[in-house]
């Protein structure tokens, strides 16, 4: 599974990364991270376990200090600035622009790796930067000071930056920080129809393939094709939201004991924190309503309450991540 | 929303073969406007004196014509004075918009940084050596000064840049520290002032408070080769700060060389500083003033910092505008002329105090 595979435009090869004399991520082995082309990866882990720091080293923000970041076979180190900015395009962690920049001027300036000092509104560039706010759906905005937009607006604006920059690789920090729900899906949605565009065969463009790191594990299942599971600066899993998300793992990494069920509308994993920490009996009424979609056979198992039945779910859990699936052909 | 449409009519692609540029009519607007309050804030100047010339009289020498007692005037007494004080304050402008951009933060300009300080400190070390030494003065004048000047500054702002450095530059650091160091510098400059002999503290005070008085074509020429030298880099440098304002990260992600930019801005921007500190003295507030009546006046075709072209033409018609009041009484009604950096201490002053309360009261400006 961490073999560099040849076709993986990007990848870390056994990095080690840190600030000053602090080592954050690969400690005892170098990180290995290849990122699966045309596939939308989601780096996940808890806070300071060094997600987002292997996204900078993957975009050359940070250099490591072991092992290298290979951008289409080179070593990203060795590469200018300019020309990786020409195939990778990188959104840090809640960019602020100045006051007073319009939409239109924010997008365009995601034509820098492509622009000379003597040549700044190309006809190129006016092309990319309409198709990027015509992406983000910001076309009718794109005259507005993008102080006065709404959260979710912004976050597009600076995402059609990134795209205004046209790369096949897109890199996002927690692009959906300090959103709320309706705005991190509008943004989780649109990150996805680029990696996936809906007119692939009528002259669109084909997917890119994009890095997000996440905080929200039920977004991730629902939104990543790859899941890569960092903890204490080490790849602990990856690999489908399926396979990452058992109910060992979250309890592992993040420490939260949780079930893990089939969401009922995506298929995927749902993952279902148990109320406390220390709860080791859950209460009859907590699991209800997640299940409550589902047909007699969770009813029969909520009436009976008794431990054995949870622990019988429990299992079944572990041995199976589609346990509603499974019990719907039964 | 009207005036998001207004704004998208307001600006031109121009395509020339392989150059092109978006052209703002607001930002051209407020370029021709500052272009032309120059040219009367010139002509005024140049009119006014102890031999009061009206204002044809000094079109007319301008434009190569005018009687000869008008010519001498103009050409020999008040241009040489005039046109330092245009380059001067140009320099400044161009400097504080650097500068301002470069930190992100509206209170980052030279005369607050003590960027002028450290090079007013280092050219007063060779003013009071050029006294002691007077057989010696005319080279040290001439060589000295604008070397010293220069060094002062490059060495206060490597400083800065030195301690406020943190994986990074951050433009709240960088002021405070700033504003450290210049207190440090002031209280070597004052240092020196006591040390030395009362004549020679006398004419280091003078070129203290920032005078445009007495000043020739030899300033003329060096602010303006200055200009000449800045004003160009500065303005190609505006591309790369165009990506430096979203942030260090952002910029890198660009494909911006952070460190390379950062370290060409600075050093055009303390050039300018220390250029004009040669020329004129530290005239303070200008540079801080100045880059924020250009943003606004500019808008949203500023395109989120101050804009260098606009900042120079403004920095210059304030320069001459405060030395033509100084220098002519106009509001203090004394026989002495004022220099010119107590006039724009005079307007700055309030305008720093504005600046800090409205970002006291957590607004950013």
């Amino acid at each position: 599974m961490e073999s560099t595979r040849p076709e993986n435009r990007l990848s870390a090869r056994g990095i080690r990364l840190g600030y000053g004399d602090r080592v954050v991520v690969g400690r005892d082995q170098g990180l290995d991270l290849p990122v699966p082309d045309g596939a939308l990866t989601v780096v996940v882990g808890p806070n300071g376990c060094g997600k987002s720091t292997v996204l900078r080293a993957l975009g050359r923000l940070l250099r490591p200090s072991a092992g290298q970041v290979l951008l289409d076979g080179r070593a990203i180190e060795s590469m200018p600035t300019r020309v990786v900015a020409q195939h990778l395009a990188l959104l840090p962690q809640s960019p602020t622009a100045p006051e007073g920049l319009t939409v239109r001027d924010l997008v365009g300036r995601g034509r820098h790796p492509h622009q000379r000092w003597f040549s700044t509104a190309s006809a190129a560039d006016d092309d990319a930067v309409g198709r990027a706010l015509a992406q983000v759906g910001l076309t009718d905005l794109a005259d507005r000071v993008v102080d006065e937009l709404s959260g979710g607006q912004r976050q597009r604006a600076w995402i059609a930056l990134a795209l205004a920059q046209e790369t096949d690789l897109l890199l996002l920090d927690e692009p959906t920080t300090f959103l709320d729900l309706c705005h991190q899906l509008e943004v989780l949605d649109l990150v996805h129809s680029l990696v996936h565009p809906p007119q692939v065969g009528q002259g669109g463009r084909a997917g890119r393939t994009a890095v997000v790191v996440l905080h929200d594990l039920n977004l991730t299942a629902r939104y990543a094709d790859h899941v890569v599971a960092v903890q204490d600066g080490a790849v602990v899993a990856s690999g489908t939201p399926a396979e990452v998300f058992t109910e060992e793992l979250l309890e592992q990494v993040f420490s939260v004991r949780a079930r893990v069920l089939e969401d009922p509308v995506a298929g995927g994993p749902l993952i279902v924190p148990l109320p406390a920490r220390h709860a080791v009996v859950l209460p009859s009424g907590a699991a209800a309503p997640a299940r409550a979609t589902d047909q007699t056979t969770d009813q029969t198992t909520d009436q009976n309450t008794d431990q054995t039945t949870d622990q019988n779910t429990d299992q079944n859990t572990d041995r199976n991540t589609h346990p509603l699936t499974a019990g719907a052909t039964r | 929303m009207s005036a998001g449409l207004l704004e998208a009519r307001g600006a031109r692609a121009v395509r020339v073969g392989p150059v092109s540029a978006r052209l703002h009519l607001r930002m051209l607007g407020a370029v021709l406007v500052a272009a032309a309050l120059l040219v009367v804030v010139v002509a005024v100047d140049l009119s006014r004196g102890s031999a009061q010339l009206g204002l044809g009289d000094v079109v007319g020498v301008l434009t190569g014509g005018g009687e000869a007692g008008a010519r001498f005037v103009v050409t020999e007494l008040r241009l040489p004075r005039t046109a330092t004080g245009a380059a001067v304050g140009a320099l400044l402008g161009l400097s504080g918009a650097l500068l301002q951009a470069f930190a992100r933060n509206p209170l980052a300009s030279p005369d607050i940084l003590g960027v002028d300080r450290g090079a007013a400190a280092g050219a007063l070390l060779v003013i009071l050596a050029a006294t002691a030494l007077p057989a010696a003065a005319g080279p040290l004048q001439a060589v000295g000064v604008p070397v010293a000047a220069g060094a002062g500054a490059l060495a206060t702002a490597g400083l800065i840049y030195a301690l406020a450095w943190r994986r990074g530059v951050e433009g709240a650091r960088l002021v405070l520290i700033g504003i450290g160091i210049a207190a440090a510098l002031q209280g070597l400059i004052s240092f020196m002032l006591i040390g030395a002999r009362l004549e020679w503290a006398a004419e280091a005070v003078r070129y203290l408070s920032g005078s445009l008085s007495g000043r020739g074509y030899e300033q003329v020429a060096q602010a303006g080769l200055a200009l000449a030298v800045l004003l160009p880099v500065a303005l190609v440098l505006g591309h790369r700060l165009d990506a430096l304002v979203l942030g260090d990260d952002s910029a890198r992600a660009l494909g911006v060389g952070l460190q390379r930019s950062q370290l060409a801005v600075l050093l055009v921007s303390v050039a300018a500083a220390a250029a004009a500190v040669v020329a004129s003295g530290p005239i303070g507030f200008v540079a801080l003033l100045v880059p924020q009546v250009a943003l606004r006046l500019a808008g949203s075709a500023a395109r989120g910092r101050p804009p260098v072209l606009l900042s120079a033409l403004l920095g210059s018609a304030l320069v001459v505008a405060a030395d033509c009041v100084g220098r002519t009484g106009l509001f203090f009604a004394l026989s002495n002329e004022v220099p010119v950096g107590v006039v724009t201490s005079v307007i700055g002053a309030p305008y720093l105090m504005w600046l800090l309360v409205r970002r006291a009261r957590g607004r950013t400006v």
